[in-house]
């Protein structure tokens, strides 16, 4: 055997090891967690964990249920919000704008994309506390410190806007014009092409982009534990403190190692985050996929 | 005006709402950060390294060590991510693999990329506790290179798989090895697709605050070695944020802008370097 195809045989396997690796990451986080959660199983049983209200480390008390309330409230809240507002700046940009402004408003939506999640906390601390505590709380006669569930759904549906944005736009420009034409030429106006056909041929990559959207908001840590309050009570209206869970693990990795127990529930916390964010993932891409084969792009 | 047309200029009105509503949101965040962190961003909070009072809001201090932190956790794993990605994406083309096994890989890694940043977090933290290490920049770098990977390699692999199949043909056909087309006749074809990728992993990375704040931990010294702890630039601002008092909190918006600064010229200098490599691209 030569030189260069000792170079060629060894550069392969090489490259072959590293993809095979990476293919194994999945697993090995999966497998890892899963091990480390086995500990607290031994001593409570998943329906107590998963129903029981009372999250107590130092009392060996371990309920998940507000947190997973407050993880469900929070990101069901940023969804209401963007979902709606994303969809319709996406029928904006892709059928409505002229080109010009299009030319202006895509490169934002992609910076937008591109600041860091921490930036978006800071600046929810700045803007959105304040008026959450000072004007929208009191037109509803509550009293918060603003941090509190709707000030995290709110962070949390800005950062996902982009997300939801860039892939209805990008399934938007793939139906094919004559769709648009056959509609348009039997008298449709605009805003009904839009919704009788854009949005029905188009409806599986809207879906699978709110599913991404949800993946986002569920498993956003950094800017929810800045605004989100962190108490773990069952929150009693949106202008609640409440916890969720990606965030809960931030707020008690510094005396996770304190017990065993303690580590095991948080690394219980990090597996079903893994699993949900997993699931909505791979629904999300299959069904894109489907829909990227459907319609060409 | 008829029901119908109505309808469609309500709708227009919204989405006219809504656009100014995404529009709006980014303003208002660049804008607030300039506003309140605009002031205190002197040449002493770039130059210093931060101190116990850098934390009370009693003068002194600066970001130093954090920025340097962000440079020494971002840049190698970047480097890293970039050497693991251009191997898996080159192995995925279909000289080499077959196309369902690289469909399965390309979906393992779409879910990657979809994986919450503190998972990575989570994950490194484990395995330095089992290695019985603690909080390090190396640490820090594997959780960051970890998180870039799927972007990176996903990015090289789309603009990899254009690469016109008569090019390589063209390679072969003067005898060159499939390793010796893959490593020096695809990656000029595919540059600029390839830039972009490690350019939008190095911002990723050097924002995400999640995955490196149990793994790179948080100290006020710039570290000397691989294995001492370092603090960066989103976890100083998660840090300086968490303080009520105001002078603190501008120092925050001050590091925030920083770090802005930092994310905007990655990804305006991506624009220009996949531009600036377009004339290698055989079309």
């Amino acid at each position: 055997m030569n030189r260069r195809k000792l170079r060629d045989f060894l550069g392969t396997k090489l490259m072959l090891v590293v993809t095979v690796a990476i293919s194994l990451l999945f697993f090995s986080i999966f497998f890892l967690l899963l091990f480390k959660s086995l500990f607290i199983f031994e001593q409570h049983s998943l329906a107590e964990i998963l129903f029981s209200s009372s999250w107590n480390p130092g009392f060996n008390q371990f309920g998940l249920y507000p947190i997973i309330v407050g993880t469900v409230l929070v990101t069901g809240i940023a969804l209401i919000i963007a979902v709606p507002i994303s969809i319709l700046s996406a029928v904006y940009i892709a059928e409505y704008a002229p080109k010009k402004i299009r030319k202006v408003v895509r490169p934002f939506i992609d910076v937008l994309a591109g600041v860091p999640s921490v930036v978006y906390g800071l600046c929810a601390l700045l803007f959105l506390v304040p008026l959450i505590k000072d004007v929208i709380a009191p037109w509803f006669g509550i009293e918060t410190t603003g941090y509190c569930i709707l000030t995290a759904s709110i962070t949390l549906a800005i950062m996902v806007f982009p997300i939801i944005i860039s892939l209805c736009v990008e399934s938007f420009h793939a139906i094919p014009l004559s769709l648009r034409e056959a509609s348009l030429s039997v008298g449709a106006t605009k805003w009904e092409t839009v919704k009788k056909v854009i949005f029905r041929a188009s409806a599986p990559s809207i879906i699978s982009a709110v599913f991404l959207g949800f993946g986002r908001a569920f498993g956003e840590t950094i800017a929810v534990n800045m605004v989100v309050g962190g108490i773990t009570r069952t929150p009693s209206t949106i202008f609640s403190p409440g916890q969720t869970l990606a965030s809960l693990i931030v707020s008690a990795y510094s005396d996770m190692m304190s017990s065993p127990l303690y580590e095991s529930a948080l690394m219980m916390v990090a597996l079903i985050l893994f699993i949900v964010v997993l699931l909505f993932n791979i629904f999300g891409i299959f069904i894109l996929r489907r829909a990227k084969k459907r319609w060409n792009f | 005006m008829n029901k119908r047309t109505l309808e469609e200029n309500i709708f227009k009105i919204l989405m006219m709402i809504s656009i100014s509503i995404v529009v709006g949101s980014l303003i208002i965040i660049v804008a607030l950060v300039i506003i309140n962190g605009g002031p205190a961003l002197t040449l002493g909070l770039l130059t210093q390294t931060s101190s116990g009072e850098f934390y009370l809001g009693s003068g002194g201090g600066g970001i130093l060590n954090a920025i340097l932190g962000s440079l020494l956790l971002a840049l190698p794993a970047t480097g890293l991510a970039c050497v693991i990605g251009i191997a898996i994406a080159l192995y995925l083309q279909k000289d080499f693999t077959h196309s369902w096994v690289a469909g399965f890989i390309r979906f393992s890694l779409d879910i990657l990329w979809g994986i919450p940043s503190i998972i990575y977090g989570v994950f490194c933290f484990l395995i330095m506790i089992y290695l019985g290490m603690s909080a390090s920049v190396l640490v820090g770098i594997i959780a960051l290179t970890l998180l870039e990977i799927p972007i990176i390699t996903r990015y090289m692999d789309e603009s990899i798989k254009l690469v016109p199949i008569g090019l390589k043909e063209g390679a072969y056909s003067l005898g060159s090895t499939k390793f010796e087309t893959a490593v020096k006749v695809v990656p000029r074809q595919a540059l600029p697709g390839i830039l972009a990728g490690i350019l939008l992993g190095l911002g990723r990375g050097i924002g995400d605050a999640a995955s490196i704040l149990f793994t790179a931990g948080f100290t006020n010294r710039i570290p000397s070695s691989l294995l001492d702890s370092t603090a960066a630039l989103p976890t100083m601002i998660f840090q300086l944020s968490t303080s009520s008092l105001p002078i603190v909190r501008q120092k925050a918006s001050a590091t925030a802008l920083v770090l802005l600064l930092i994310v905007f010229t990655i990804s305006i200098l991506s624009r220009a370097l996949s531009k600036r490599y377009m004339k290698y691209v055989i079309k």
